[in-house]
């Protein structure tokens, strides 16, 4: 074991800092440039096994060396800039584009503090991830809608009607669904009283699975995944660079480097949204691994998980074809919007119970009644729509477009988690050493709350020399 | 401010520096190695091979600016959000109460704009 005294937080020493800084961004922005060229393969792969293809297998072993050919293949293209384009901001547009995708990770961490051992004989304790701020959820809602101005800036300067329209699209569209993550976002941020993400992270941790936000409000999760899908313009929602109608969208003019900029900031943002995701609402980088144990598992976790999420993208893409624009939108103000305040209203009304019952179990069954509730009118609804689409199937009726089906699904996805509570409140016997653990957390806590109510009412009973002096 | 609170904000400065430069680099590297021979052909608009006709900044459907303002409004609502959900844990019902009014108004506005038509894309 370490002596405890031989342990400093390495933002104490200066040098330490400086170092975590430098070596800790540029270990990220290797992991996500790798990340970004591997998801190209992984993407191209798993959508040829999905369309009966075998995908690209030739450079190197099961084509892993395809993303490098592709790498040396742009570098030596020819980059020019269009006699109709907008020079200046033709050149800045996927910087522009390209940097927000890059430092919205700097808020995520991706472990627990590791202990490293330096040569002067003590143990720096190296936090793994850029910096813990407490405005994370701000950082990453503020960073997301910067990436917008490369894809309006890119169409406009393009010199280009469809490059235009593509940005026009874009810019729409991307407004529209992040008021639906801001809002699904401020979920966790409830129930933790905080807006750091690491806060955010270890609430998730017990029970494990269970302990996840995604039971507290399945719904929110939910919306936060679609609402980021349409955010980095994935399959369903890639409108802005729809190729039937648009050519490519706001990249059409854009060539060698400077194209896959773009194309690099689409992957690298599909990697950061699953890193978001997975820590707002599925536990972070806690589960499967161990990571209090050896916190090295945590980097591990947050592979697997942002792994599996980017196979759904790529699974989705495979799947659902693009949504009309005027549906898209339609999608965006008048499901997801709604559904993201009731997310948040269901929060507020089970966190409210849960604080003046003073009691835990009232609050996990208030939860579950809520959940019951919404699954039960979702799939009353979901049923009685599928009543009236028995009629002789009508293609220009909206009722059947992927929108809809994408409700269905959310509530598929209320319905299982209301299947596994109801399952863990029959055998509660059985695990009565988590909720134990739950309970004295929650007594815990309470305590605490209360100690401090009861200084706060002492000191304004006895009021301070400094209330005096005022 | 707390000067712990600056050293975390100047590591975000770094990882900035740092990311500003990773995509200059690429488009510099791209310049030196890749060909340059522009021709008029070349650098000309490509609209599916059909010739440019027009302006390229035309006029576009006054629906995207509707849908900007009704974001507008919205965001700026949301907004007020954060930290009452910051906050909420140590509140009580009052907060509570006056969340939901919050909510509800918000709710009507919505209303509002849907029977309006701002929401139909025309």
């Amino acid at each position: 074991m370490i002596d405890p005294s031989l342990i400093v937080s390495c933002s104490a020493s200066t040098a330490c800092s400086l170092a975590h800084a430098i070596i800790m961004s540029v270990l990220i922005f290797a992991t996500l440039m790798g990340g970004f060229a591997y998801t190209t393969w992984l993407e191209r792969r798993l959508v040829s096994r999905f369309q009966h293809r075998v995908g690209p297998n030739r450079v190197g072993p099961a084509g892993l060396l395809q993303p490098v050919a592709d790498g040396i293949k742009l570098i030596f293209k020819e980059d020019f800039i269009p006699a109709e384009a907008d020079k200046a901001i033709y050149l800045l547009a996927p910087i522009l584009k390209a940097v927000p995708a890059l430092i919205v990770l700097a808020v995520v961490p991706l472990g627990p503090p590791i202990l490293i051992p330096w040569f002067d004989g003590l143990w720096y304790q190296v936090p793994l991830g850029i910096a813990d701020v407490n405005v994370g959820v701000l950082w990453l809602l503020a960073i997301t809608s910067i990436g917008t101005y490369g894809v309006v800036l890119a169409g406009w300067s393009s010199g280009n009607k469809y490059s235009m329209l593509g940005g026009l699209r874009s810019s729409a569209q991307m407004i529209s669904y992040e008021l639906s993550m801001g809002l699904s976002m401020l979920v966790p941020v409830m129930i933790v009283g905080s807006l750091s993400i690491a806060d955010i992270i270890n609430g998730q941790t017990a029970p494990p699975i269970v302990g996840w936000y995604l039971w507290q409000n399945p719904l929110a999760a939910a919306v936060l995944m679609i609402a980021m899908l349409a955010e980095v313009n994935r399959s369903p929602f890639d409108m802005p660079e729809a190729e039937s109608e648009l050519v490519g969208g706001y990249h059409t003019e854009y060539s060698g480097m400077k194209f896959a900029l773009f194309f690099a900031a689409e992957y690298i943002g599909m990697i950061a949204i699953s890193a978001i995701a997975a820590s707002m609402f599925f536990g972070g980088y806690h589960w499967p691994l161990p990571a209090t144990w050896a916190p090295i598992f945590g980097p591990v976790n947050m592979f697997i998980k942002i792994v599996l999420f980017l196979s759904g993208m790529v699974w989705i893409r495979a799947t659902l074809p693009r949504i009309r624009y005027d549906r898209l939108m339609a999608f965006g103000w008048k499901v997801m919007f709604p559904l993201a305040l009731l997310a948040l209203a269901w929060t507020a009304v089970v966190l409210v119970v849960a604080d003046m019952a003073e009691d835990p179990l009232v609050y996990q069954l208030v939860a579950g009644l809520v959940m019951g509730v919404v699954a039960l009118f979702l799939l009353i609804w979901t049923w009685r729509r599928s009543q009236r689409s028995a009629a002789p199937l009508d293609v220009t009726d909206s009722r059947n477009s992927v929108g809809w089906a994408i409700v269905h699904a959310i509530g598929a996805i209320v319905a299982a988690p209301f299947a596994v509570y109801d399952w863990l409140m029959a055998h509660r016997g059985g695990f009565s050493g988590l909720w134990d653990v739950t309970r004295r957390e929650e007594a815990a806590r309470r305590a605490a709350r209360a100690a401090a109510a009861a200084a706060a009412a002492a000191e304004a009973e006895a009021p301070t020399d400094t209330d005096n002096a005022e | 401010m707390d000067l712990m609170d600056l050293n975390e904000w100047a590591f975000i400065g770094v990882f900035l520096v740092i990311a500003a430069l990773l995509p200059i680099v690429p488009i510099a590297m791209g310049r030196l190695l890749g060909p340059r021979k522009p021709n008029p052909v070349k650098t000309d608009t490509y609209e599916c091979g059909i010739e440019t006709v027009g302006d390229t900044w035309i006029q576009f459907k006054i629906q995207y600016y509707i849908f900007a303002l009704v974001f507008l409004a919205f965001d700026v609502e949301a907004v007020f959000l954060f930290p009452w959900a910051v906050a909420y844990g140590g509140l009580g019902f009052f907060a509570f109460v006056e969340i939901l009014i919050f909510l509800a108004l918000l709710s009507l506005a919505l209303i509002y704009v849907w029977r309006k038509g701002a929401l139909k894309w025309t």
